[in-house]
């Protein structure tokens, strides 16, 4: 509750492979599992120089094995008294029967859940930051249209208090996105969700930026009255001016990469960022509500040879479900959010579903820092939505739209996302079933460290901004 | 035609009652006739006319009733032709009565009772008095039908954003209040000077100040907002001075200081799930509504986007899950908010004589896998449709048929 005005009138602030197979063995070894990070971007764009480099490094933790617990691997199984081995970040086994070894940590998980760690792949954590004065408003660069040159990163403090709290909601990898004022707003972040001095120690290792672009509305509002585009056609000339510059740029780079002879083109920061959507080091992760919108950003998409990789918000996806399967674009939608500006008008609960029911790949996402701590319950509210209507959604369905889906969306489903031998052992503990509104996460692993545990304060991390500010958690001030 | 419809009886038999006033009663019956709760029980004698619903199987409680919101009063929040819950031009906006912008015919009300919400607070905004709060039921073709109570309190902001209307300052807020007020009482004293332009100038309009006097003489509410501690202490601080009924809302600090929020016997109206901190409320925590409960603090549930008023049932499911019992939040959201409001005598709870608000779920109204079976209110069955089913039969097959 920012202001007493949000009390009584909440304004929305946001820009608005099923395997199937019970894993009893070992998996790979990790030193084989490590092969599955993400191959680096294709050598490209203008430098040779490192970039902007992650130096993310895995904490290193004796082997955990979680006990008897319910498993539900987001590959198709819900494996009762099961357990799972975690082993130098990995996944070591998952199944009835696993072997750990001597050193292994053991957590009784009697009657608790096991599901892979949670992905939002739409948060402005760090770039929106509590307490959201205008200190902390570094999402939207709305200087410019145009702005493909920002990195959400550069924005990013990691001493969002809003971090621990999403940490506590069983999230493990987020991707921090720029608002959508702009057309095309910058480059996302995809950071694991560690306690961290450097947004660099969060980066996830090898992950492929998004490039935020956005339709309709907000675009239109903000730039209305500064020049444009102040109307949806405005909109598309706008991203397809920036894209024939793209073009250009990227045919200059690419002739003088073949034999750097001669000057090498100017760098330009803007284009670069183009141009790597338009060789497909990069991803499009575009906010757009209406279904003929993403018909038409669909358009864009084929007339410059790249692909949506995502459509956020996308509160009449359900409309054109069919169009969007067949594309192989996914939907990051929310579960029941409408109605806040007209664009969002025909929401309706039912829209993960019915775009499982036809084929494609609903993702459930947050853009909110409250929403982000429940992204469980929001994924159970779409599923059951999704039932009550007589849409025959699965569990394993509805777990996979809040972790492999997205993975999926950043290009991280071979890394996270299940719980599978030799994946990233991003692992979550429910105090019970994930869907029910009474279960919390009670252990969170990210890449195997214990980031979270609800029993212990020891593991519960707080952020410099909470300290000396802030009562700890459960204790008086 | 409506001696038809007023003598309706609907029985709802079989199911797990939850009355809120006593303890559930299983295979249990409510009797309904004219829009009001005729018996509850086991032993129900059913007409022979009634309408029966069958809720075997199924849980029974009274309509939840969500005091937070503008339900009726914003179509899209993006839309300012849309918007009816604040007025311009009047800080202290005390004669602003909401009930007048009222949309019956509004989406959102379809849309939010088909979840078992059949009762909201609309509430306006803005201001540093913002103005009066009206309780509705979520039926009726003309706003008349729909009120249940006008005005339910007088709003004022005492938080962070009450500042803007008060020179800047915390500090500002109260003493533009006590000077409101008292300005208020001598204008009342003085109505005769006051048409005689005999008076200084008054601290807000005449019209302002007269709506203020219900408050000063404790026959209507004020609903505070406050959420940082000192703000709620000041809150606490004004009603004593001016022997106020106060409702404290938002109060995200509250737990800090709960045992004088229920020694000084204030309601208090908590949002579950919000715990983003901001300098208004360093201290907010999701377990605010259980420690304000525990100590015994009379504790209504919010949603408080309105858009969103149908996920009420899930702030309570929230609360619970940080240490509400089940009871306690049930009754947060039913007969607690009924009471605040000075409705109890005829909401709230399921007992005879009582408006004949009432839910049937399958199961847990908290829980996600809960579905509403029935609507009823005031005694009518009310059609589980809304624009967003249409949209969904339209579209749940592709391509649709237009």
């Amino acid at each position: 509750m920012r202001s007493s005005l949000s009390l009584l009138l909440a304004l929305v602030s946001a820009c608005a492979s099923a395997g199937g197979r019970t894993h009893a063995t070992p998996g790979p070894a990790p030193a084989a599992a490590a092969a599955t990070r993400p191959a680096a971007a294709e050598e490209s764009t203008s430098v040779a120089r490192p970039q902007y480099p992650s130096t993310y490094a895995r904490h290193s933790n004796p082997p955990v094995v979680i006990r008897n617990a319910t498993i539900m691997t987001a590959t198709g199984q819900e494996i009762p008294n099961g357990s799972i081995l975690l082993k130098d970040g990995r996944i070591v086994a998952v199944g009835m029967k696993v072997d750990a070894p001597a050193d292994a940590v053991v957590v009784d998980g009697t009657g608790k859940y096991v599901t892979p760690g949670l992905i939002d792949d739409h948060s402005h954590l760090g770039v929106y930051a509590a307490p959201g004065t205008d200190a902390e408003s570094d999402g939207n660069e709305a200087t410019n249209p145009v702005t493909a040159e920002v990195w959400a990163e550069h924005s990013f403090w990691p001493q969002d208090p809003q971090i621990p709290l999403a940490m506590a909601g069983g999230i493990t990898t987020i991707q921090a996105l720029p608002g959508s004022a702009n057309l095309i707003g910058g480059r996302s972040a995809i950071l694991k969700l560690i306690p961290a001095r450097t947004v660099q120690e969060m980066k996830f290792p090898g992950a492929r930026y998004g490039l935020k672009m956005a339709c309709g509305e907000n675009p239109k509002r903000v730039y209305g009255r500064r020049g444009g585009p102040s109307t949806r056609m405005g909109n598309m000339a706008g991203y397809r001016a920036a894209f024939i510059q793209a073009e250009s740029y990227r045919r200059k780079w690419d002739a003088w990469n073949k034999d750097h002879k001669g000057d090498p083109p100017e760098r330009n920061l803007r284009t670069e960022s183009l141009a790597e959507v338009l060789r497909g080091n990069m991803y499009v992760q575009n906010h757009c509500y209406r279904a003929d919108e993403m018909a038409q950003m669909l358009d864009l998409a084929h007339e410059f040879g790249f692909k949506i990789r995502s459509f956020h918000h996308a509160v009449e996806s359900y409309k054109i479900a069919d169009l969007l399967a067949k594309e192989g674009t996914s939907v990051s939608v929310w579960a029941d959010w409408w109605g806040f500006k007209e664009e969002a008008m025909d929401g309706i609960q039912q829209n993960a579903a019915l775009n499982q029911q036809a084929g494609g790949r609903p993702i459930i996402h947050s853009d909110d820092p409250s929403g982000i701590q429940r992204l469980n319950q929001e994924a159970a509210k779409a599923m059951y939505a999704g039932q009550r209507s007589g849409i025959p959604i699965t569990r394993d369905q509805a777990l996979r739209w809040i972790t492999v889906n997205p993975a999926w969306a950043l290009g991280l489903d071979s890394i996270v996302g299940t719980l599978e031998p030799g994946k990233m052992a991003d692992v979550v503990v429910w105090s019970g079933d994930p869907f029910s509104v009474y279960s919390k996460a009670v252990q969170v692993y990210n890449d195997g460290w214990l980031t979270y545990d609800r029993a212990d304060p020891a593991h519960q991390p707080r952020t410099d901004f909470e300290l000396g500010q802030m009562p700890a958690p459960g204790s008086d001030r | 035609m409506i001696a038809l419809l007023l003598a309706q009886t609907i029985a709802i038999t079989g199911g797990t009652v939850y009355p809120v006033s006593g303890p559930k009663v299983a295979e249990a019956s409510v009797l309904i006739r004219d829009g009001r709760i005729v018996a509850v029980g086991t032993n129900v004698a059913i007409p022979s006319g009634a309408t029966r619903i069958d809720a075997k199987g199924k849980w029974v409680t009274p309509g939840l009733i969500d005091g937070a919101g503008q339900l009726g009063l914003v179509e899209i929040s993006a839309v300012p032709a849309t918007r009816e819950g604040s007025v311009q031009g009047d800080t202290i906006a005390a004669a602003f009565n909401v009930a007048e912008g009222i949309n019956p015919a509004s989406t959102l009300i379809p849309v939010t009772r088909i979840e078992g919400i059949t009762t909201a607070l609309a509430v306006p905004s803005g201001n540093l008095v913002s103005g009066q709060a009206v309780l509705i039921d979520l039926d009726g073709a003309t706003i008349e039908q729909m009120v249940v109570k006008s005005p339910v309190g007088i709003v004022a902001d005492l938080s962070e954003s009450g500042k803007d209307d008060a020179g800047g300052s915390r500090a500002g807020i109260p003493a533009r209040l006590r000077q409101v007020f008292r300005d208020a009482l001598e204008y009342e004293r003085r109505k005769t000077d006051f048409s005689r332009a005999q008076m200084r100038p008054l601290a807000a309009s005449a019209g302002d100040l007269e709506a203020l006097l219900p408050v000063l003489h404790g026959r209507v509410s004020l609903i505070a907002l406050a959420n940082r501690r000192s703000d709620i202490e000041t809150a606490l601080r004004l009603a004593k001075e001016f022997r106020l009924k106060l409702i404290l809302a938002g109060a995200a600090e509250g737990w800090e200081i709960a045992g004088a929020i229920a020694a000084a016997g204030v309601p208090v109206l908590v949002e579950p799930m919000d715990n983003i901190p901001g300098y208004d409320s360093l201290g907010i925590r999701y377990e605010n509504a259980a420690l304000l409960a525990k100590a015994g603090v009379t504790v209504a549930l919010l949603e408080t986007d309105t858009h969103k008023s149908r996920n009420l049932r899930q702030q309570a499911g929230n609360a619970v899950s940080y240490g509400m019992t089940w009871d306690q939040a049930l009754r947060a959201v039913t007969l607690s908010p009924a009471e605040i409001f000075g409705v109890a005598d005829r909401y709230g709870s399921l007992e005879p004589g009582k408006v004949a608000n009432v839910v049937v779920w399958s199961g847990d109204p908290f829980e996600f896998t809960t579905g509403v079976e029935h609507v009823l209110i005031r005694g009518k069955e009310i059609p589980l449709k809304s624009r967003q089913t249409e949209l969904f039969e339209r579209y749940k097959r592709l391509p649709p048929t237009y």
